[in-house]
């Protein structure tokens, strides 16, 4: 008797101890997934305090004598003759009108750099749809100057001595006095997203970078896909069962899923740029490259997916009289879907994020303008945020943020389309 | 099913589109590469000439000057890029590299300089050094005492360089090895510095003296002996690699007041509200003073012309003249907003004209 209770004691003592332990698992657990989240918290909330100024612009309203003498044209100059004056001149005089008495050339030049140089050509452009406006006087919204924005959003300290300041003192009364007439006006920054690439902060946009990303994934997508969920169909169910050569392949995929990406940028400019010729820079290119470095992620998810599918569905199926082809495109495939599209949204993820193979092949560019297909010189938006970290302007330390925000809401867009798909293909038995 | 036949689809377009480009042999916009420290100025020159000409704009990759140069210099087929820029002249190697591909006519066209600045916070004191203080601060070797002997750089602060320097701690973030301004910053500040001692300057024109004898593999070996003596910066951490972005250098500088930064000037000139530039043999960094010539560490940047693609790709003269036009590379131009140095008036009247009639360049000449 007595050594029986003797038994259960050690027991329960063990027992406590067994609670301990657990409790200390769970608390390391949570810890960990406590310390992951601040992680990410602090990178978003530091990524979006720096970021939202940019959604913002200041736009300066100027009265533009519209004179034609003075830059050459009338009413019925012919379109070419309209778009070719200098419109810069009458943004000038404009200038000049509102803030007399500026004689110093270095004065005459700061004048000038409270509006953006976009200012011309969007004059020029408003002027060619309608050359009646020529000769009256017209107000129009200016992007202004990104010195002017920064100082606007409170990035300068006005507090500060004269020459610790890009914005020294006849320049802040210029701004009061825009100021005090109304005349400057934070906005929602269209620009931001509607235009292409530009040195000038405040005309630089993302709209260049997105499409070239959207093109980009849209050639990674239907190539790696089918190529890949093909391939992993075929080494699954398909392929003779210890043969040396699918037991190298096997391996070699493998090692491919682990080489790094600026290897597949060398590969894509030998093989595809220096053999096919495709045009450098352009998304076609650099899809390719995406598709070979995704292409082993997508296999080996695919296969895990396909494995995982109970034998019993083919056997039963088989058991039916369908032939193998029937059984595994009727019956596994479908059943593999979800696991297979979510191998498939991580390797579009990881390309989606790459920039040192493009570098190889021409995508780490300054392109001003929105690509329009596939063989247009293109960048993506990776590059952009790296390009835009890179520039010296202060202006784009803010919209470097606000491009990392964009590339966020892209994939979160991605892998919400993606749970979208599994949850339709999610299938129980 | 379904999945598989759209995918089988999507394959078979996405088969028919790899095999078009092969066609695409002409091309509607200029292909430009090169120099990371010219990139700034070419973009927005390119921007310019994209919205006043109503056509495309000009791609421009950022490939490094030797880079540039590489697929510049591979061939003259259209799929070559038509211009590059560089932080320096084009080598002779590379100009033969040129002629040997095919690529025989090319136009140098100088657009100014940049200074390369070293600058520390807007709180700490003023460093006024001079190019022998750098080297002597951030050489892997320095000569010792003895004529002739090179020893590890033994020194920790400033004073120890110089004792009219602060006693801080010798600090230096500046760019990596694959940096043109690294290249730049070793040769002139560095070698600049070097040169001073008398028995290394024997080693450079005993260098010459042995070309001119027709003693090739002693020469060799002599500028060998030079360059690593000058170029080679110290690996203890006193120099610290801080990357090829100069934002973050100025980051980091504000926040570390005993460290120095080397960048170029715009950097400098964008962010004088937190970092000032040091004086180098006297001479304050100044636009003025890069400009004429007596702030010591400043290059001359280029690009270079492929006069075969002229007429080939649309757009290429048009280019060229609003690179070279007042309003862009001039005293009051919109690059010397973003910090290039402008060129005298003459010179660049001088070279304007010859980038017009697209005069090629002959090194043999010079």
């Amino acid at each position: 008797m007595s050594k029986q209770y003797k038994n259960t004691d050690t027991i329960r003592a063990g027992l406590k101890k067994r609670y301990a332990r657990e409790k200390r698992f769970q608390f390391f657990g949570i810890a960990s997934i406590f310390i992951s989240f601040l992680f990410l918290l602090v990178l978003l909330v530091n990524i979006f305090s720096q970021g939202y100024p940019a959604f913002q612009q200041t736009y300066v309203k100027l009265d533009v004598k519209l004179d034609g003498s003075v830059i050459g044209v009338s009413k019925d100059s012919s379109p070419e003759e309209l778009f070719k004056a200098s419109y810069g001149k009458l943004i000038k005089n404009t200038l000049k009108e509102m803030f007399p008495g500026v004689k110093d050339r270095k004065k005459k030049r700061a004048l000038k750099q409270l509006v953006s140089k976009s200012a011309a050509y969007d004059l020029r452009d408003k002027i060619i749809e309608n050359p009646a406006l020529l000769g009256t006087t017209q107000s129009f919204w200016f992007l202004a100057k990104d010195d002017v924005d920064v100082f606007m959003k409170g990035d300068i300290d006005r507090t500060l001595p004269e020459a610790d300041r890009r914005i020294k003192d006849f320049q802040l009364k210029w701004i009061d006095k825009l100021l005090a007439e109304n005349r400057l006006e934070k906005r929602f920054n269209t620009t931001f997203f509607t235009a292409g690439d530009s040195r000038e902060p405040e005309q630089a946009g993302i709209k260049g970078a997105l499409i070239g990303s959207l093109l980009t994934m849209l050639v990674t997508m239907a190539l790696s896909f089918p190529i890949g969920v093909l391939a992993a169909i075929y080494l699954e169910e398909f392929a003779p069962q210890n043969n040396r050569w699918v037991d190298i392949i096997e391996i070699n995929i493998n090692n491919l899923a682990a080489v790094p990406s600026i290897v597949f940028g060398l590969l894509g400019l030998a093989v595809f740029i220096g053999f096919f010729g495709v045009p450098r820079s352009a998304p076609l290119v650099g899809g390719l490259v995406l598709t070979l470095m995704t292409l082993p992620t997508i296999i080996i998810a695919s296969r895990a997916a396909i494995k995982s599918v109970p034998p019993s569905i083919r056997e039963a199926a088989l058991g039916l009289g369908a032939s193998k082809v029937q059984t595994t495109f009727g019956h596994v495939v479908p059943l593999a879907m979800p696991g297979i599209l979510t191998g498939t949204i991580i390797g579009m993820a990881q390309a989606l994020g790459e920039t040192a193979p493009l570098l190889m092949i021409g995508m780490v560019a300054f392109v001003a303008d929105v690509p329009q297909g596939i063989l247009d010189p293109s960048t993506v938006m990776p590059v952009q945020i790296y390009l835009w970290s890179d520039s010296p302007e202060r202006a784009f330390t803010e919209r470097t943020s606000a491009a990392i925000m964009v590339l966020i809401a892209f994939l979160v867009v991605m892998n919400f389309i993606a749970v979208l798909l599994r949850k339709k293909f999610e299938r129980k038995w | 099913m379904k999945t598989i036949k759209l995918s089988l689809m999507a394959m078979s377009i996405a088969t028919v589109l790899t095999t078009v480009p092969a066609s695409a042999a002409s091309r509607d916009h200029i292909n430009i590469v090169g120099s990371s420290t010219v990139y700034p100025f070419a973009t927005v020159v390119a921007e310019t000439y994209g919205n006043k000409s109503g056509k495309k704009t000009p791609k421009i990759e950022s490939t490094g000057s030797g880079g540039g140069m590489k697929l510049f210099c591979a061939g003259a087929g259209i799929d070559t890029p038509d211009i590059t820029n560089a932080s320096r002249r084009i080598k002779m190697s590379e100009f033969k590299k040129c002629q040997k591909n095919g690529v025989k006519d090319i136009v140098e066209v100088q657009i100014g300089f940049d200074g390369i600045a070293i600058a520390n916070a807007k709180s700490a004191p003023e460093f006024k050094l001079t190019r022998k203080d750098i080297f002597m601060a951030l050489a892997k070797e320095v000569p010792g005492k003895e004529a002739g002997k090179l020893i590890a750089n033994p020194y920790k602060t400033w004073k120890d360089v110089n004792p009219s320097l602060p006693a801080t701690k010798i600090e230096v973030l500046g760019p990596p090895p694959t940096s043109g301004t690294r290249d730049a910053f070793a040769e002139l500040a560095l070698e600049g510095g070097c040169k001073k001692f008398d028995w290394i300057k024997q080693i450079k024109s005993d260098s010459k003296a042995a070309k001119k004898a027709g003693d090739k593999a002693k020469a060799k070996e002599l500028k060998h002996k030079y360059k690593a003596i000058c170029h080679t910066i110290r690996e203890d951490g006193a120099y610290v690699e801080a990357g090829e972005n100069d934002n973050l250098i100025v980051e980091k500088l504000t926040k570390n007041p005993n460290a120095l930064g080397v960048f170029g000037f715009s950097f400098l000139d964008q962010n004088s509200d937190k970092v000032k530039g040091a004086s180098v043999d006297g001479v304050a960094v100044t636009f003025d003073t890069v400009a004429d010539g007596s702030y010591p560490v400043s290059r001359p940047l280029f690009f270079y012309v492929k006069k075969a693609h002229v007429g080939k790709v649309p757009g290429i003269k048009e280019f060229v003249a609003e690179f070279t036009n007042e309003e862009a590379w001039g005293d009051e131009g919109y690059l010397t907003d973003k910090g290039l140095i402008p060129l005298s008036e003459e010179k660049r009247k001088e070279i304007a004209k010859n980038a017009k009639d697209l005069v090629p360049l002959d090194l043999k000449a010079e």
